[in-house]
């Protein structure tokens, strides 16, 4: 019941911003419509953080409690999560291009994001090479611990390394109209909705699927 | 304290066994001589590029010769479940990460004991700064490497691929420790002034406390029978 | 000497082990039967403090053996049909790396102690890796009656041994036994298990299915028993 009304509104929202982006908000003076690549950029990195973030967060949980509701959680905000960083990594560029003439720099956002993706390619790989569903659990936790640790060291490092050579790129100097700004909030909201509702999906069927290897087992020993 | 009387017995342990065969430190030199050799074949070794990419090469060798010896490290627990008696024995898991740790931290000192030296041979780099701080920061970065390494070479050990898993899952959480170990050797060599290096100290330092104490309270998950 | 309350252990949503139950007597010499995968093995671990079960309680010499483990891990030992040794060091150093870890006084002497008692005195200073897995056997139960543990697990101790190897266990084992010593030993081997033991106890599917004196038994009648028993449990 949640789940669908979850669905609604994130199709809903996902729709309106759609429609913001693409018909509503007025195009960047300079870039034209290429800038409007912008609002899904941000709001996928959002997604990111947040979906590790999670991931952090269901490692302790399940270390905790040992409950596998939160390995369910942290496995699927951690496909989720590289998913968005995918787009992130993959609309970077494309902006980059006209934005500053290049496809990639290293500057320290997207150094940092190519970083997260490979933690967290890493953590998925964990998964995929240890069979037993406990130990599974188990070693993810610990990594999604680990690796969000290493997050902010990761960004203090890579700034540093960047601003001993001069400064190429400073987005900040952005300038937006107020259409834009609101745009921009309405599509991280969308995205966040949406996050939220592949979250419950994929926990949803992981439990299906874990009550059916329950009920088989329970067969078995009967 | 009986905490680190264990510690040393299991380092004590690792050392006699590796002084018996001498087969981590052996392959771990001859892979990094080659890393070197296959540099000078990359880079042209007279160029001036050498020169700016050299604490890079250093770092590099250090890091992929490093990896031979983490990978080595716990399969020698596994052959007859030692990690087993290890753990009937052990105090404490932490001591089981701690000894381990400081194993594969001297393992790799004395390999890059060896290697720097025939790097600036080969080279023929001569360095302006104090070799004094460029120890500290060898020791530093060695250090940092081994305390994460030993952690997740704990737990590829147990997976079914662990020698592709671990440089996988390593490589991108040694990051930090990989820019700020380049950067200090590079600011090092070239003789600059403190406040050029002492930012890059800093992050190797809280790199290695960080790595040392999170890696040492979650062991006892990792190594769970 | 051990009590162990309601021990039930789940990995994932496999419960090995339901609720087990079981008081062992200081001097008591315990067989466990069961066909693979019944949780014996699962069980023994839990015991000796290698595992921690998912709830229950577990009590060695009155002492929480959950949350001080490290006080009473010195009165276990633990023999199974890995040896736990380490290949590349002498007998002699295998020993004195676990003396060191338990932390026993005058080591070099007791070493020489249970390296006579296994019969193992003349190989001290050979690699394990030349043993025969007989002698690599005979210096695994070395290794684990070196730091005086008051309980024994042994986990299928026989596997893989020859028949004069498993006449030395049996001999070491008796010795033990006499010098009150509590053990507590998985076998598949009905007579071995017979020979020794006060108490058999039968698991099957995660759960003490039998538990009776060994007193009276032949390997015939236990055998007969045990089909039983497991025939019981399929139906």
């Amino acid at each position: 019941m949640v789940r669908k009304v979850l669905g609604w509104i994130t199709f809903v929202m996902v729709l309106t911003a759609t429609y913001l982006v693409f018909l509503w908000v007025p195009n960047e003076k300079v870039m034209g419509p290429v800038q409007k690549i912008f609002y899904f950029h941000v709001a996928s990195a959002w997604i990111g953080f947040l979906a590790f973030f999670v991931v952090f967060i269901a490692g302790i949980a399940y270390l905790v409690t040992r409950n596998s509701f939160w390995d369910s959680v942290g496995a699927a905000s951690a496909e989720i999560g590289v998913m968005f960083t995918t787009i992130v990594l993959i609309t970077g560029p494309i902006w980059a291009r006209s934005a500053w003439n290049a496809w990639w720099t290293w500057d320290p956002r997207l150094t940092t994001t190519l970083v997260l993706w490979f933690i967290y390619v890493a953590y998925l790989l964990i998964r995929s090479s240890v069979h037993e569903q406990e130990k599974k659990s188990r070693f993810s936790a610990v990594f999604g611990i680990v690796g969000f640790i290493d997050v902010p060291i990761v960004w203090f490092s890579i700034r540093w390394w960047r601003t001993i050579h001069p400064v190429v790129v400073d987005s900040s100097g952005l300038a937006m109209s107020s259409k834009m700004s609101f745009t921009l909030i309405f599509s991280v909201a969308a995205f966040t909705f949406l996050y939220f509702y592949l979250l419950s999906n994929s926990v949803f069927v992981e439990r299906m699927r874990s009550e059916l290897s329950e009920l088989k087992e329970a067969l078995l020993n009967r | 304290m009986r905490y680190f009387a264990q510690v040393r017995a299991l380092l004590w342990k690792d050392l006699v066994s590796e002084l018996r065969t001498k087969e981590m430190v052996s392959s771990m030199l001859i892979f990094s001589f080659l890393v070197t050799v296959v540099f000078s074949f990359a880079f042209e070794p007279d160029s001036d590029t050498i020169k700016q990419v050299f604490p890079g090469i250093i770092w590099a060798a250090f890091i992929f010769t490093g990896i031979l010896g983490l990978n080595r490290s716990f399969i020698n627990e596994k052959g007859n479940d030692c990690i087993m008696g290890l753990m009937s024995a052990a105090v404490d898991k932490g001591v089981i990460f701690l000894g381990k740790m400081t194993g594969n931290f001297i393992f790799m000192t004395v390999m890059e004991a060896i290697t720097l030296p025939v790097l600036f041979v080969l080279f023929d780099y001569r360095m302006k700064g104090s070799p004094i701080l460029l120890i500290i920061v060898v020791v530093l970065g060695t250090l940092g490497f081994a305390a994460i390494g030993t952690f997740l070479s704990a737990l590829s050990v147990n997976t079914s691929n662990s020698e592709v898993l671990l440089p996988i899952i390593l490589f991108p959480l040694i990051t930090p420790l990989l820019i700020a170990a380049v950067k200090a050797t590079a600011v090092i060599l070239a003789g600059g002034e403190f406040a050029e290096w002492s930012n890059w100290l800093t992050i190797l330092l809280a790199y290695d406390i960080i790595f040392t104490v999170i890696p040492w309270f979650l062991v006892d998950y990792v190594l769970e029978v | 000497m051990l009590k162990a309350e309601n021990i039930t252990k789940k990995i994932g949503n496999t419960t090995i082990l339901h609720g087990i139950d079981l008081n062992i007597a200081g001097g008591e010499f315990i067989t466990v039967f069961g066909p693979n995968g019944a949780g014996k093995s699962t069980l023994l671990k839990i015991l000796s403090m290698l595992m921690k079960p998912s709830s229950g309680n577990l009590t060695i010499n009155g002492v929480n053996a959950l949350k001080d483990t490290a006080r009473v891990r010195g009165s276990v030992g633990v023999i199974s049909h890995r040896t736990f040794l380490y290949d590349n060091l002498t007998a002699e150093e295998n020993l004195e790396f676990y003396g060191r870890m338990y932390g026993i006084d005058n080591l070099r002497d007791r070493v020489t102690e249970v390296l006579s008692e296994v019969g193992l005195e003349l190989a001290f200073n050979d690699p394990v890796r030349i043993f025969s897995r007989g002698m690599q056997q005979r210096l695994a139960i070395a290794r684990a009656i070196l730091h005086r543990p008051e309980i024994l697990f042994l986990d299928e101790p026989y596997t893989g041994l020859d028949q004069q190897a498993v006449e030395i266990l049996n001999s070491v084992l008796a010795r033990l036994s006499i010098k009150d010593r509590t053990v507590f030993m998985i076998t598949h081997n009905f007579e071995q298990g017979l020979d020794l033991s006060d108490r058999i106890l039968i698991i099957n599917k995660g759960r003490l299915a039998f538990t009776e004196k060994a007193k009276g038994f032949t390997p015939d009648k236990l055998k007969k028993v045990y089909m039983e028993v497991l025939g019981g449990a399929v139906s």
